[in-house]
């Protein structure tokens, strides 16, 4: 503890080059790793996707016999089993806020940008290794919740398999959905800044916004409806579009409702990424 | 190397620092004093790049911060504000650090040793003491070996033990070559630590120069004299064209003669003298003499009182001071 003991030396002359993508990625990487909100929020989207759609599927097997034949017409096996990702798509979104919004919280932010400036570089890095982490988890989550679905149905109803038209795309397609609006959850937290704050807004755009619009003509709803992330979502982990054709309005197609994800994704990054470029630390 | 040219900086309509200059050198400890509010704390943080100056630049070994290749390398701060997640231990702290660098592990296990933190290397920040914390941010300056440091604050809430470690390792970073600069409110740490002084009021330059040479341009200096005849002598060096004042342990505080001059005066009328010493004004009075008129919250009357009272040193503690 002495400082005579240990000698710092002089300062060394400057490596060559300068830093880059590389190492912020690996210091995001340890970030994310290093905090217990990640394993918990991990857990809680674990409990949401696969908890939740064990429990649909085993009461819509138990339930089969004795319901009638309105229960019966349009049953998608599929969407069933992936009727957690409604609940997942908060939890991820939690897991996207936090990521961004504890650096403010904590003052972290302070020490990252003074050993990494270039700000733009630095909420890049935090999306990627974000975006990696969720879709992995997503879609090993989705599959997970499918299979074990389509194993509690299976004698009970009718029941999915992965190679029938849609499934696979359904599937899947619910795990990217989950990864990009945790993107976006992300991008709204670097621009409020605030865990609360930034938790609000999302939750706010995800669920209290489609039943604003209900106040709303009917002829407008249906414009607009299809273009909310929730209804997206939903669209995606089903097989059969006409279970969940909200009142005669065309829904997007599945990709091309991803597509608009994407974009509010983007948007908020983007956003997100300007103001930190020309904000106080 | 640390250079401001005209640095400004508001937030809403708080003018925090107002069009500062200054030269921050190497191999030396150079303090930066001001009162509270008046925009240490904004200067860094605009030196570090963390926050955007209105007008004016800062550079680092004549670089601006955004533009620095290695900044880890160049530059090393403990801000006043925590900077660290309380949930992440402190290597882990200090990992994610060295890996934006490319830093080795063993200098992460090396700094850790050098602030005495190896053996908490592995618990969450959060559960730190204040010293310890203080330490995890001093550790994580010096990380990247950098030739430039910012301390903002550093013994705030650190025990005489840390207080003094501190006070070592500034001195003993400066002996490196490096360039230091270091933040306080109490003049009298910076007269233990610095060898320049940049004050600041309102954010604004007040002084900027050696210790040595604010002690010395102090313009206060007076005598404590202690004699059982107060009432013989007082108007004695009065009619000699010094002032007096009772001091509370029944001296007297004589203002505008010399020591030789009152103890001649008081030979030549027979008055005995117990005490007789030639004093100046304190490091911290010199500060209050100069940031009194941009004190942030009009607290005058009380910086005067308190000047006026137990803020006076002798020569001789001025001495060890330096
Ligand atoms: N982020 C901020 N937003 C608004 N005002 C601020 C902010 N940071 C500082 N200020 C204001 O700027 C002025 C300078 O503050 P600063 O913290 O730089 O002073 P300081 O010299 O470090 O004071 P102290 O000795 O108390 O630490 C103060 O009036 C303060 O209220
Ligand atoms: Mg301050």
């Amino acid at each position: 503890m002495s400082v005579e003991t240990v000698s710092l030396g002089p300062a060394r002359p400057l490596p060559p080059g300068h830093y880059g993508p590389l190492g912020q990625l690996r210091s995001e990487w340890t970030k994310m790793r290093t905090v217990r909100s990640t394993l918990w929020t991990l857990v809680a989207t674990i409990i949401a996707v696969v908890g939740i759609g064990a429990v649909a599927t085993a009461v819509t097997a138990a339930r089969w016999r004795s319901g009638g034949i309105v229960d019966h017409i349009g049953f998608d096996p599929t969407a069933r089993s992936l009727a957690g990702v409604f609940l997942g798509q908060i939890v991820i979104g939690v897991l996207g806020v936090l990521v961004m919004s504890a650096e403010y919280g904590t003052g972290t932010i302070r020490a990252t940008l003074s050993a990494v400036p270039n700000r733009p570089l630095v909420l890049a890095c935090k999306a990627a290794v974000f975006a990696v982490v969720a879709f992995v988890a997503s879609e090993i989550l989705t599959f997970g919740a499918f299979f074990l679905g389509q194993a509690l149905l299976r004698g009970s109803t009718p029941y999915a398999t992965i190679t029938q038209p849609g499934v696979a795309r359904a599937v899947a397609g619910a795990g990217l959905v989950l990864t990009v609006l945790g993107l976006f959850a992300m991008g709204l937290a670097a621009i409020i800044r605030h865990t609360a704050g930034a938790l609000t807004t999302y939750v706010g755009l995800l669920l209290v916004l489609p039943l604003i619009l209900q106040a709303f003509p009917v002829s407008f709803q249906h414009q607009v409806i299809k273009f909310m992330p929730l209804v997206i979502g939903e669209h995606m982990a089903a097989t059969n579009p006409h279970v969940h054709d909200f009142g005669g309005g065309a829904l997007l197609s599945p990709w091309i409702g991803f597509g608009f994800l994407c974009a509010y994704a983007a948007v908020a990054l983007v956003v997100g990424g300007i103001l930190m470029y020309r904000r106080d630390a | 190397m640390i250079e401001a040219h005209g640095l400004t900086k508001r937030y809403g309509k708080t003018l925090a620092v107002d069009s500062l200059s200054f030269e921050v050198r190497p191999s030396q400890v150079t303090g930066f004093l001001g009162p509270n509010g008046s925009g240490k704390s904004t200067t860094m943080r605009v030196i570090m790049g963390l926050d955007l100056p209105d007008g004016g630049s800062a550079t680092i070994n004549g670089r601006p911060y955004r533009d620095l290749p290695w900044p880890l390398h160049e530059v090393g701060a403990l801000l006043e504000a925590k900077a660290i997640h309380p949930g992440r231990t402190a290597f882990n702290h200090l990992w994610m650090l060295a890996q934006t660098h490319g830093i080795r592990r063993s200098r992460v296990d090396e700094v850790l040793d050098l602030v005495g933190l190896s053996e908490v290397a592995g618990r969450r920040a959060g559960k730190f003491s204040l010293g310890m914390g203080q330490r995890l941010g001093i550790a994580a300056a010096l990380l990247g070996d950098p030739s430039v440091l910012l301390f903002d604050e550093p013994v705030n809430g650190l025990d005489p033990e840390g207080i003094l470690w501190v006070r070592t390792l500034l001195r003993h970073l400066a002996g490196e070559g490096r360039t230091i600069f270091v933040s306080s409110h109490l003049m009298s740490e910076m007269a233990l630590t610095a060898d320049h002084v940049v004050v600041i009021g309102r954010g604004r330059l007040i002084a900027d120069r050696p210790v040595a040479e604010l002690v010395a341009g102090s313009s206060r200096r007076f005598v404590k004299v202690r004699t059982p005849q107060p009432e013989v002598l007082t108007p004695v060096v009065v009619g000699a064209g010094a002032t007096v004042a009772p001091g509370t342990d029944g001296s007297l505080t004589v203002t505008g003669l010399s020591a030789e001059a009152i103890g001649d005066l008081a030979g030549e009328h027979g008055v005995r003298l117990h005490e007789l010493t030639p004093l100046q004004a304190s490091l911290e009075e010199a500060f209050m003499d100069l940031t009194r008129d941009s004190l942030e919250f009009g607290g005058q009357g009380v910086a005067r009182s308190e000047a006026g009272g137990g803020a006076v040193a002798s020569p001789a503690q001025e001495g060890a001071a330096r």
